[in-house]
């Protein structure tokens, strides 16, 4: 198993506030790992660390074996959905015309990308949307714009997938589904995923990490492993109770 | 219709509508798209300062309110971004500054300026040869910025934050729609004037908006739009007593309203 992503002591400094202190982690090919934490955490952050949108002070970043100014080589090999609100939901384009958004790249710059290429017809199979290839994106659901926006950030075939809350705003049903498809794409195409979330319930099952922060690292490990850490209590500042059934988890809060 | 191309002031005028009418609703199909409607009348607002120093030193004062204009736009971009302070508060304060630097000039002025009042509230009947050739220059070289970087600017105002992270240069192509937006107040002042320009630069866009699902049906309508703005008003103010800015933005403003009514009722049928 490739070692794909692997922070050492990761430090943020922003506006002259520490937003992330000394965060350790890897992740290895085919590996699906929950970031959680609560609201401020530094979970986005985080994400934005390794796409290089914002510098870090200290410690080490590794991505694909690549480090320090060797990372600008690798960062086409990362898919990116960030959060929903980051976008309009009524703008006209269609789900394809998104999806080709996803392949612009300073590459493309003076170049055509057209939106029936091969690589927006195999992004939009890979999340069950191939029939709504021409549906205008402001006319689906909520949980369809979710997975047109998955096809955008496969659209580029990245061997590394970072979502930043994509269950935000999606009823129960839509939530399990959305996970399963990820499980699907990992397990199929041995994507590392990092995926964000503040809902424990929804990612624990499907996780094969769980990386808990709020600001500074608190733990990091299998979900069985830190669901029943005093840790999460310590990172949440609140006290959760976690009872294994079959394979799924439920929640006690005090 | 040939007595009206009969006179050569009618020909330019024509020929004005339809370089404005081209390239105001591409601007709007932006605007509109990125939520720019404020700064687009900031703007117009703010050009009023470089129109006054431009009468106040001799030099062209469309030269100096398109230098004021521009750097306005791109300078709100710059603060806003560099300073993390809204767009909306920065050309607000733009807007009174430049409108105040612009009042406090012209109350210096002795006689009477007809470029003021031309500038002000437009005129697109005194279009000139030379104001032609600066109106199609301005249309040439917002269009190819526009044409090459499409795809780039549509993918900007869908998600900013994506295209920062897939790596595009979206510092500089912001800064150049900012100019483009600046470059096509201070030509289409020349027709509506100061005070109107923002209609031509905000209505096509939202009218388009409200009727389509597609981005290229909206761009589409958008040029519809704005062009039937441009020649009506031109026309309406021929045979009626109205001045043609303030037609065009009448004929404008009747079309939104057309377009929510439709929109309302095509909703309603479905």
């Amino acid at each position: 198993m490739q070692e794909v992503i692997k922070t050492d002591q990761l430090t943020v400094n922003l506006g002259g506030k520490t937003v992330l202190e000394d965060i350790t982690f890897s992740a290895v090919t085919g590996e699906l790992t929950g970031v959680i934490g609560p609201n401020g955490a530094g979970k986005t952050t985080l994400l934005r660390a390794v796409l290089g949108l914002v510098p870090f002070q200290k410690g080490n970043l590794t991505v694909f074996g690549k480090r320090g100014k060797q990372l600008k080589e690798v960062r086409s090999r990362i898919g990116f959905m960030p959060q929903r609100q980051s976008f309009e939901r009524r703008f006209p384009l269609s789900a394809a015309d998104v999806v080709a958004t996803g392949l612009l790249s300073p590459k493309t710059l003076f170049r055509r990308v057209p939106e029936k290429s091969k690589q927006v017809d195999e992004s939009l199979r890979a999340v069950g949307m191939e029939g709504f290839y021409s549906r205008a994106f402001q006319s689906l659901s909520g949980g369809e714009q979710q997975r047109i926006l998955l096809a955008r950030a496969l659209a580029r075939r990245p061997g590394l997938l970072l979502l930043d809350e994509p269950n935000t705003g999606l009823d129960f049903p839509a939530q399990q589904s959305f996970v399963e498809l990820l499980r699907e794409l990992k397990e199929k195409d041995g994507l590392t995923i990092i995926l964000v979330s503040h809902d424990l319930v929804s990612i624990a099952p499907a996780a094969d990490k769980l990386l808990c922060i709020n600001r500074t690292m608190h733990i990091h490990g299998h979900p069985a492993e830190v669901l029943r850490s005093s840790h999460l209590d310590e990172a949440y500042r609140c006290q959760f109770d976690f009872l294994t059934t079959g394979g799924g988890f439920e929640r006690c809060w005090h | 219709m040939s007595e009206i191309l009969s006179y050569g002031f009618m020909q330019r005028a024509l020929l004005a509508a339809l370089l404005v009418g081209i390239l105001c609703p591409t601007i709007s199909f932006f605007v509109v798209l990125k939520k720019l409607s404020f700064l687009g009348a900031g703007i117009s607002h703010t050009a009023l300062g470089g129109i006054a120093i431009g009468l106040a030193t001799g030099l062209d004062p469309v030269l100096t309110g398109s230098v004021f204009a521009v750097g306005t736009a791109m300078s709100t971009g710059h603060i806003s971004r560099v300073g993390k302070i809204s767009e909306d508060t920065v050309i607000g304060i733009f807007y009174a500054s430049g409108m105040a630097l612009g009042i406090a000039l012209i109350s210096t002025f002795k006689g009477y300026y007809p470029e003021l009042f031309s500038l002000l509230f437009g005129n697109i009947l005194a279009v000139s040869f030379r104001d032609l050739q600066l109106m199609v220059l301005a249309l040439a070289v917002i269009m190819i910025f526009v044409i090459i970087f499409f795809k780039e600017l549509l993918a900007i105002c869908f998600d900013e934050e994506m295209a920062v992270a897939g790596g595009l240069p979206v510092g500089p192509l912001y800064m150049g729609l900012l100019a483009a937006v600046g470059l096509t107040v201070m030509v289409s002042i020349q027709l509506v004037g100061v005070v109107l320009v923002a209609a031509l630069l905000v209505i096509p866009g939202a009218a388009a908006y409200r009727l389509s699902s597609n981005y290229r049906s909206m761009l589409a309508y958008s040029l519809v739009i704005g062009l039937a703005g441009s020649f009506g008003g031109l026309f309406v103010s021929y045979y009626y007593p109205v001045p043609p800015g303030a037609a065009i933005v009448l004929i404008l403003a009747a079309m939104f309203a057309l377009a929510v009514a439709v929109k309302y009722y095509l909703e309603k049928l479905n």
